[in-house]
C-alpha cells in the first residue's frame, strides 16, 4: 500500500509541475471566454456599414424602411444604378411595382459584396416594410401602436414546478437543459483526455523498458491503478480549479453589471420572495438577470457537483484501466494504438451522442437505458441529473446507476489488470483479440 | 546455507518450454555467472527470481526460507539488459523514487543516492533528464539505482555493454566490492572473457535447460583436452614417440597432446632425453568461449516454437 501511494504522488506530481498542466488549466478556459468575447465582439462591431441607394417606384417604402448605421438607405432621387457608387453607396436596391397576390422580383446590384448577414437582414426590413405597408393601408394602425400593445401585453410569466407529492419546487428547463449537456460533455472530454492520458503513460513506460525495472519492485497491478489514481487526481484537480475559475469570472463579471441594475434585479427577488405573483416589471436588461439568477438559484448545484465528481471518476476508472490495458500491448507503433483504441473510444462517441439526446428527452426509455450501462452511463447520467432528483431521474434508478457504475469499474480494472500484467512485458508481435482475451480470463 | 537457491524450476508458455527443470545454487558473496545463448530462457529464469513471473513448477528459496516477492523484492536488485527509466523525470528524483520502491525511507533514500552520485561523480547530473544524458551515462545511473537500497541479491543482465573501458572498470571494480560486502551477484552474459574474469562459479543454459554447472576452473579441468604447450631449443622436426601427439609447431615452440596413461612429467622427460631445452611448458586449458560454442553448437542456433503438450 505504500508503493502505490509512491507511485501515485509520482504520477500526480509529474503532471501537476508540468507546464501543460497549467496552461491548460488555465489557459483554456480563457482561451474559451475570450474566443465568445471575441466573436460577440467582432459581431457587434465589425459589421460593416453601408449605404444603399433605393429606387423605388411603389413610393412608400421611404416611409416604411428602416435605416440604421449598419444599413442606411438613401432615397434621394439623383441616385440611379450608374451613379450609385460616385455617391457613397455601395449598392443599389431597385423595387418595381409589387402587386399584391403575385411575386415580384426586386433587385440588388452591387460593386462591392454586401456579406451574407446584411443580405438576410435586408431581406428582412423589406418584408416587414411590405407587411407595415399592408396593415396600415388595411386597418389604418400604424407599428407604433401595434408595439405598444405588445408592450402592454407583456404581462404573464411562465413558471414550471416540478411535482414531488407535499412540495412543488420551481424548475427551469432552459437551465437544466444548459447544465446537463455542459456536464455530459465535459465527463465526455476528461475521460477522453485523461483515459489517453494513462494510455500514453503506460506506453511510455512499456516503450522506455522501464516497467521492467518498477515491476520488479512493485506487482503489476499496483502499478497500473498508481497510475489510473495519479492521473485521475490531476483531472480531479483540474476540475476544481476550474470550478474555482468559473465563480471567480461570474464575480468580476457581477462587477461589471451596474449598480442600479442590481438593485432592480434585488427587488425583483424580494417581491418574488414574499409571494408576490404580481411582479415589478423592470428594465429588460434586469429581467434578463433576474431570470438567470432565478434558474441557478432553483438548480441544485450540490447535486450535481457531487453527482459530477461520482461519475467522472466512474467513469474515469471504468475507462482509464481500459486504456491502460490497450497501453500496455501496443508496442512503439502509434497506429497499432490507434487501432486497439477503437473499440474504447467508440462506446465513448456513441455515448456523447445519445446523451445530446438525452439532455432533450431525459425521461426516454433511450435515456434511462443508457444511463444505467457503464459504458454510458457517467456522460449520459450527468446530462439527465440538472432535471432534478428525484422528479428528472428518480432515486432508485440513481443509486442503480451508481451502483452498475461502481461494479463495472471494478469488473474492468480486474479484467485490463490481468490483460495490463502480462502486455506490459512482451515486446514483438501484436497480440490478437483471441490472446488478449485468453490473458483476461484464463489463469 | 545458500543465499538463493533454486530447485526443478520449470516455466512453460503456449508456444515454448522457457525454462524447463533448472536448479542451481548461489552462495552468499559469490560472483555468479549465468551463461546462454540467446533465447536460452535466461531473461525468463531471472523474471521468475525476481517475483516478476510465478514459475509453473519448482521452487525458490531465499536465505534458506521459501521466496516471497513481495517481501523479498526489497533484498533484490535487478537491472535488465533493457535498461530502461523514465526519460522525462529528473535524475535526482528518480533515482530517490527507484529506491522508495524499494521499501527505503525518504531520508535514507536521499542519503544513498547523495553517497553513490559522490562515488560515481554524478552530482552534476542532479536536475538533468535522461533525454540529456550519454548511453554510457544512463547505464552507470541504471546500475547505481539496481544497488542503492543495498540489495542482498544483484542480478546484472549484460552489465558492461554500451560501457567504454574507464566506466566498464568502475562497474567491475563495484561488483567485487558488493560481493566482498557480501551480496551475491547475478551476472548473466554472453561476453565469456568477462565471465572467466569475474565470477567464481557458472551455468550454463541452452532451450531451457541447463548444461553446464560449476567453478570456473573445474569447468575448464572438465573440458580440458591434455593440450599442454612447450618452448624448447632445439627443437627437433618430428617426435616419434608412444607419450604424445603433436598439433602444431612453430619456430620454438609446440603443442601437443599427451597420450591415455601419461602424464606431463613424461614429455618433460622425453625432451630432456632429446638433449633439448626446456623454456616453458604449460597446460592449455580451454577459454569459456570454447567451452559455450562446442556445448551450444550443434544445437539449431535459433529455438524452434513447438507445441506445448502440457
Amino acid at each position: 500500500m505504500k508503493k502505490i501511494g509512491l507511485i501515485i504522488r509520482r504520477e500526480y506530481l509529474t503532471r501537476i509541475r508540468n507546464k501543460t498542466f497549467l496552461l491548460s488549466t488555465f489557459l483554456l478556459p480563457l482561451m474559451i471566454v475570450l474566443l465568445i468575447a471575441g466573436t460577440v465582439y467582432l459581431g457587434i462591431k465589425g459589421k460593416t456599414n453601408h449605404r444603399i441607394a433605393v429606387v423605388d417606384q411603389n413610393g412608400y417604402f421611404k416611409d416604411y424602411l428602416k435605416s440604421d448605421s449598419s444599413l442606411y438607405f438613401d432615397f434621394s432621387p439623383a441616385l440611379d444604378t450608374l451613379n450609385y457608387t460616385e455617391k457613397n453607396c455601395s449598392a443599389v436596391l431597385i423595387i418595381p411595382i409589387l402587386q399584391e397576390g403575385e411575386k415580384t422580383v426586386y433587385r440588388l446590384k452591387y460593386k462591392k459584396q454586401l456579406g451574407l448577414a446584411s443580405i438576410n437582414d435586408l431581406e428582412n426590413r423589406i418584408n416587414s416594410a411590405i407587411t407595415d405597408h399592408l396593415i396600415f393601408t388595411r386597418t389604418n394602425i400604424t407599428r407604433s401602436r401595434l408595439d405598444s400593445v405588445r408592450v402592454a401585453s407583456d404581462i404573464a410569466v411562465l413558471q414550471t414546478f416540478s411535482d414531488e407529492g407535499k412540495k412543488a419546487v420551481a424548475s427551469s428547463q432552459g437551465s437544466a437543459y444548459g447544465i446537463g449537456y455542459a456536464c455530459g460533455f465535459l465527463i465526455y472530454l476528461l475521460t477522453f483526455i485523461y483515459g489517453a492520458a494513462v494510455m500514453r503513460g503506460v506506453m511510455e513506460e512499456k516503450t522506455s523498458r522501464v516497467a521492467e525495472v518498477i515491476v520488479s519492485s512493485v506487482k503489476p497491478f499496483p502499478l497500473m491503478l498508481g497510475k489510473i489514481i495519479g492521473i485521475g487526481a490531476v483531472g480531479l484537480t483540474q476540475f476544481l480549479l476550474w470550478i474555482g475559475l468559473i465563480f471567480m469570472l461570474v464575480m468580476v463579471a457581477q462587477a461589471f453589471i451596474p449598480h442600479e441594475l442590481m438593485v432592480e434585479v434585488g427587488n425583483m427577488q424580494k417581491a418574488n420572495a414574499m409571494g408576490n405573483v404580481q411582479m415589478a416589471k423592470g428594465s429588460d436588461a434586469a429581467q434578463q438577470i433576474y431570470s438567470v439568477t432565478k434558474s441557478f438559484q432553483n438548480t441544485n448545484f450540490y447535486l450535481i457537483i457531487g453527482c459530477f465528481i461520482y461519475y467522472f471518476i466512474g467513469g474515469y476508472l471504468f475507462y482509464a484501466s481500459l486504456f491502460a490495458a490497450v497501453g500496455s500491448v501496443v508496442n512503439e507503433d502509434p497506429q497499432e494504438a490507434q487501432s486497439l483504441m477503437l473499440p474504447i473510444t467508440m462506446p465513448i462517441i456513441f455515448s456523447f451522442i445519445i446523451m445530446s439526446i438525452a439532455v432533450q428527452d431525459p425521461g426516454g426509455s433511450l435515456a434511462v437505458w443508457a444511463s444505467m450501462i457503464p459504458f454510458s452511463s457517467p456522460i449520459v447520467m450527468m446530462a439527465r441529473i440538472p432535471y432534478g432528483v428525484p422528479s428528472g431521474v428518480p432515486y432508485w434508478q440513481l443509486l442503480l446507476s451508481m451502483a452498475l457504475l461502481a461494479g463495472g469499474f471494478l469488473f474492468s480494472t480486474w479484467m485490463a489488470g490481468k490483460i495490463y500484467r502480462t502486455g506490459i512485458l512482451r515486446y514483438g508481435k501484436k497480440p490478437s483479440w483471441k490472446m488478449m482475451w485468453k490473458w483476461a480470463f484464463k489463469n | 546455507m545458500s543465499m538463493l537457491e533454486v530447485d526443478h524450476l520449470k516455466k512453460y508458455f503456449t508456444t515454448q518450454k522457457a525454462v524447463d527443470d533448472i536448479s542451481f545454487k548461489v552462495e552468499k558473496g559469490s560472483i555468479f555467472g549465468l551463461l546462454g545463448p540467446n533465447g536460452a530462457g535466461k531473461t525468463t529464469l531471472i523474471r521468475m527470481i525476481t517475483g516478476i513471473f510465478n514459475p509453473d513448477e519448482g521452487s525458490i528459496l531465499f536465505n534458506g526460507k521459501k521466496f516471497n516477492a513481495d517481501e523479498d523484492s526489497a533484498r533484490i536488485g535487478y537491472m535488465p539488459e533493457e535498461r530502461g527509466l523514465y526519460k522525462k523525470m529528473k535524475i535526482g528524483e528518480q533515482a530517490i523514487y527507484l529506491a522508495r520502491l524499494k521499501g527505503l525511507s525518504a531520508t535514507d533514500a536521499l542519503s544513498q543516492v547523495k553517497d553513490w552520485f559522490i562515488r560515481f561523480e554524478m552530482q552534476s547530473w542532479w536536475n538533468k533528464k535522461i533525454e540529456d544524458l550519454s548511453k554510457g551515462m544512463a547505464q552507470k545511473l541504471q546500475f547505481v539505482t539496481t544497488v542503492l537500497h543495498r540489495p542482498e541479491l544483484v542480478i546484472l543482465d549484460e552489465p558492461f555493454s554500451g560501457l567504454d573501458p574507464v566506466n566498464a572498470n568502475l562497474i567491475k571494480d563495484e561488483i567485487f566490492r558488493l560481493a566482498s560486502n557480501g551480496a551475491s551477484i547475478i551476472f548473466s552474459t554472453h561476453r565469456m572473457e568477462q565471465v572467466e574474469e569475474i565470477c567464481s562459479q557458472i551455468i550454463l543454459i541452452n532451450k531451457g535447460k541447463k548444461i553446464l554447472d560449476g567453478t570456473v576452473s573445474n569447468i575448464k579441468q572438465e573440458f580440458k583436452e591434455n593440450l599442454f604447450r612447450l618452448t624448447a631449443s632445439p627443437l627437433p622436426s618430428n617426435f616419434p614417440n608412444s607419450v604424445f601427439e603433436m598439433i602444431s609447431k612453430n619456430e620454438h615452440s609446440l603443442t601437443l597432446r599427451i597420450k591415455e596413461g601419461y602424464g606431463p612429467n613424461d614429455v618433460l622427460r622425453y625432451f630432456i632425453d632429446q638433449q633439448s631445452t626446456v623454456f616453458a611448458f604449460t597446460e592449455m586449458l580451454p577459454a569459456l568461449n570454447e567451452i559455450f560454442i562446442k556445448l551450444v553448437e550443434g544445437t539449431s542456433l535459433s529455438r524452434q516454437f513447438q507445441p506445448n503438450q502440457s
